[in-house]
C-alpha cells in the first residue's frame, strides 16, 4: 500500500471530533447538572434576589440546560470558546497568557524524564531478576506511591530551605529573564519527573522483557553479536512502540501532575487557572481549559500513531 | 442419641479428613510457597492489615479529639507530651494522622470495589458485542482523555465535599482504565475454543459470558482493583490537598498536608507524618499489587526471561 499520509492525517482528524464532541457534551454536563451557582458567587453573599437573578438573566443561566449546551456547542464550532464570568475576559486569551508555564513544565518533565528512565527500563529489563532489577523496580514503586505533592515539600524543604539552591515557589515569565526562568523551572520540573519517571521506567522494562524473550533475540546472540548490539538495534527498537504509545497516553496523566506541582510552587499555570475557576463556578474557563488539554491529547495520540511508521517500516498509512 | 452423635462423627470424620488433605493443606502450601517467592505480598500484607485496625481502632489508640485546637501549644515538636507535634493552631498531629486513615482506606477500597463491578459489566458488554463496543469505548475515551484528577476536582466542588461524593468522582474518573482491561480480555476470551463450543450447543449469550467469559478476567481485574485502590488513596489526598476534598473538618491526610504547607521550614512534622503514611500505606498496597500479578499473569513474572 503506498504512503498515504495525508488521507491519513485527514481519516485521522475527522475520527477525533467524535471524541471531542462527546467530551465537551460530558464536560458541560458535569459542571451544569451539578449544581451550584455562578450568579449567587458573583453577587456575592448578602446580594438580594433580583440581583442574582438579573446576573442569571445575563449570563442565559435561566435558559434551559439543552439550550444552553445547543449555544455553547455553536459557539464551540465557530472556535469561540466563550467568555470568563468573572473577569469577563475572553477563555482564550486566559488560556493563552497562563498555557507557557504550564508546557514549559511538560516540557523540562519530558527532557528530565526520558534520557533517563529509558535506559534505566532497558538495564532492568536486561538484568532482570537481579539486584540491579529489584532495586530499580522498587525505587519505581516508590515514585508511584508518593503524592506528588509530598514529593513536592520534600524537595523544597531539601533543596530550597536547606540547601538554598532554588527559589522555593514562584514563575518569572521568559521573555523578562530567560536564565531565572529555567532556574525556577527546575523543581517544580523535577517534582513531576520523579513520579513520571517510575511510571515509564516499569513499561519499558516490561515491554523489553517481552521482546528479549523473542526467537530472534536469541538468533542474533547466537550469531554472536555483541550485547549491546543485541539491547539497541534488535531489542529496543521493538520495544519502542509500545514505549512510544504509553509516552503517548501519559500527557492527560501528566497534566494532571503539572496542576498539582503548580499549586505546590505557586506558579500561574493552566492548572491553577482551572483550580482558582472551578472554585469560582467560572464554566466557560474551566470547559475551555479541558478541551485544550482534550486537543493537546488528540494532537499527541496523532504523532504517537505516526511515529510508529518510522520505528516500524512495516506500518503504513 | 448418643449413639447417634457417635456415628455421625466417625462417618464426619474421614469427609473432614478429605476436606483438609484435598482443599486446605494444598492452599496452606501454595501460602507458604507464595510467600517464599513473593515476601513482598506478605509484607505489604501487613502493612496494609495494620493501617486497616488503626483505622477501625481509632479511638482506642490513646488518640484525643482530632479536631480539637489549643493554640497555646501550637507547633510543639514530637515528644512526650505530642507524640507527633501539633500543628499551626495546636491540634494532635498524633491523632488526626490516626483518624486520617480512615477516610482514605474507606475511599480506597469503596472505589476499587466499584470500579471492578462496573468495569466487569461495561468491559463484558463492550468486548462481547460489536456494537455496544463502538459507543462505550468511545465514552470511555473521552472520560480518560480529561486528567481524571481535574474532572474529580469538578465534580466535587460543584457538589459539595462529602466521603460519598469523593467516593463517586473518583470512581467515574478511574473505572473507564478498568474497563479497558476487562474489554480487552474479553476480546481475546471470546474467540477461544470452549467458548465457541458453547456458542455452537447453543448456549445463551448471559450464560456463556457468565460461566465462561467472566472468569477469565477475574486475575486482571484483581491486578487492576488493586492498583485502582492505590491510585484513588493518591487522588483523594490530592484532592483533599487542594481544598476540593471532604470539608476539612474531617482529618484526612492530604487537607493535614496542606494546612502544614505554611510552616513547613519550622514544623516539617506535621507535612512529614501525615505524608510518610499515605507514601507507606500506598506503597503497601502497590506492592501487594505487583505480586499478584507476578502470580496472576504468568506473562509478565519475572522468572522465564
Amino acid at each position: 500500500m503506498e504512503f498515504d499520509v495525508q488521507r491519513y492525517l485527514a481519516q485521522r482528524i475527522i475520527s477525533s471530533i467524535p471524541v471531542l464532541f462527546i467530551l465537551a457534551v460530558i464536560v458541560f454536563a458535569v459542571l451544569r447538572l451539578s449544581g451550584g451557582d455562578p450568579a449567587a458567587i458573583i453577587a456575592g453573599k448578602d446580594a438580594p434576589q433580583w440581583q442574582i437573578e438579573a446576573i442569571r438573566n445575563d449570563l442565559g443561566l435561566n435558559k434551559p440546560v439543552y439550550f444552553q449546551l445547543g449555544i455553547y456547542l455553536v459557539d464551540l464550532l465557530q472556535g469561540d470558546l466563550g467568555e470568563s464570568i468573572n473577569s469577563k475576559k475572553p477563555v482564550i486569551t486566559l488560556i493563552k497568557q497562563r498555557i507557557v508555564p504550564t508546557l514549559s513544565i511538560a516540557i523540562m518533565t519530558e527532557l528530565l524524564t526520558l534520557p533517563i528512565s529509558i535506559p534505566l527500563g532497558v538495564l532492568a529489563a536486561w538484568k532482570a531478576n537481579t539486584w540491579v532489577d529489584r532495586l530499580i523496580l522498587v525505587w519505581s514503586t516508590l515514585g508511584f506511591s508518593i503524592p506528588i505533592f509530598f514529593l513536592g515539600f520534600l524537595l523544597i524543604k531539601a533543596f530550597a530551605l536547606e540547601l538554598p539552591w532554588f527559589p522555593a515557589a514562584g514563575y518569572v515569565k521568559p521573555e523578562e529573564d530567560f536564565g531565572r526562568f529555567l532556574h525556577r523551572l527546575i523543581l517544580p520540573s523535577l517534582c513531576t519527573a520523579i513520579i513520571f519517571w517510575a511510571f515509564l521506567v516499569r513499561m519499558t522494562r516490561a515491554t523489553m522483557i517481552e521482546v528479549l524473550r523473542e526467537d530472534y533475540i536469541r538468533t542474533a546472540r547466537a550469531k554472536g553479536l555483541a550485547e549491546g548490539g543485541v539491547l539497541i538495534t534488535h531489542a529496543l527498537k521493538n520495544a519502542a512502540l509500545p514505549i512510544v504509545t504509553v509516552v503517548g497516553w501519559g500527557i492527560a496523566e501528566l497534566f494532571a501532575g503539572i496542576v498539582v506541582t503548580e499549586q505546590v510552587f505557586a506558579i500561574p499555570g493552566m492548572g491553577r487557572l482551572i483550580v482558582d475557576s472551578i472554585v469560582r463556578r467560572d464554566y466557560p474557563i474551566i470547559q475551555g481549559c479541558m478541551l485544550t488539554i482534550a486537543v493537546l491529547q488528540v494532537l499527541v495520540n496523532l504523532l504517537t500513531d505516526m511515529s510508529y511508521a518510522i520505528f516500524d517500516p512495516r506500518i503504513k498509512y | 442419641m448418643q449413639e447417634q452423635i457417635k456415628s455421625t462423627a466417625e462417618k464426619a470424620q474421614p469427609m473432614i479428613e478429605r476436606f483438609i488433605n484435598i482443599y486446605w493443606k494444598p492452599s496452606v502450601k501454595k501460602l507458604d510457597w507464595t510467600w517464599r517467592r513473593h515476601p513482598m505480598l506478605l509484607i505489604g500484607g501487613f502493612i496494609l492489615i495494620v493501617m486497616g485496625l488503626i483505622a477501625i481502632l481509632a479511638p482506642y489508640l490513646w488518640t484525643i479529639d482530632p479536631t480539637a485546637v489549643d493554640p497555646p501549644n501550637r507547633l510543639m515538636e514530637p515528644g512526650a507530651d505530642w507524640w507527633f507535634g501539633t500543628d499551626y493552631v495546636g491540634r494532635d498531629v498524633y491523632s488526626r494522622t490516626i483518624y486520617g486513615a480512615r477516610v482514605s482506606l474507606a475511599v480506597g477500597f469503596a472505589v476499587g470495589a466499584m470500579s471492578v463491578v462496573t468495569a466487569a459489566f461495561f468491559g463484558l458488554l463492550a468486548g462481547y458485542f460489536n456494537t455496544v463496543d463502538l459507543v462505550i469505548m468511545r465514552i470511555m475515551d473521552a472520560i480518560m482523555s480529561i486528567p481524571h484528577i481535574l474532572l474529580a476536582i469538578a465534580l466535587v466542588s460543584m457538589v459539595g465535599g462529602s466521603v460519598p461524593i469523593v467516593i463517586f468522582a473518583i470512581w467515574f474518573v478511574t473505572f473507564p482504565r478498568a474497563v479497558r482491561v476487562v474489554r480487552s480480555s474479553v476480546l481475546s476470551l471470546r474467540e477461544e475454543v470452549y467458548v465457541e463450543a458453547a456458542r455452537a450447543i447453543g448456549a445463551k449469550t448471559s450464560r456463556i459470558l457468565w460461566y465462561h467469559v467472566l472468569p477469565g478476567t477475574i486475575a486482571p481485574l484483581m491486578v487492576t482493583g488493586t492498583l485502582i485502590i492505590a491510585g484513588s488513596i493518591l487522588t483523594e489526598a490530592i484532592l483533599s490537598f487542594l481544598g476540593a476534598g471532604i470539608d476539612p473538618e474531617t482529618p484526612a491526610w492530604g487537607s493535614m498536608m496542606a494546612d502544614g504547607r505554611r510552616t513547613i521550614s519550622k514544623a516539617m512534622w506535621v507535612v512529614g507524618i501525615p505524608g510518610g503514611f499515605l507514601t507507606f500505606t500506598v506503597l503497601a498496597i502497590n506492592m501487594i499489587g505487583d505480586n499478584l500479578r507476578d502470580i496472576l499473569d504468568p506473562k509478565l513474572s519475572r522468572s522465564g526471561t
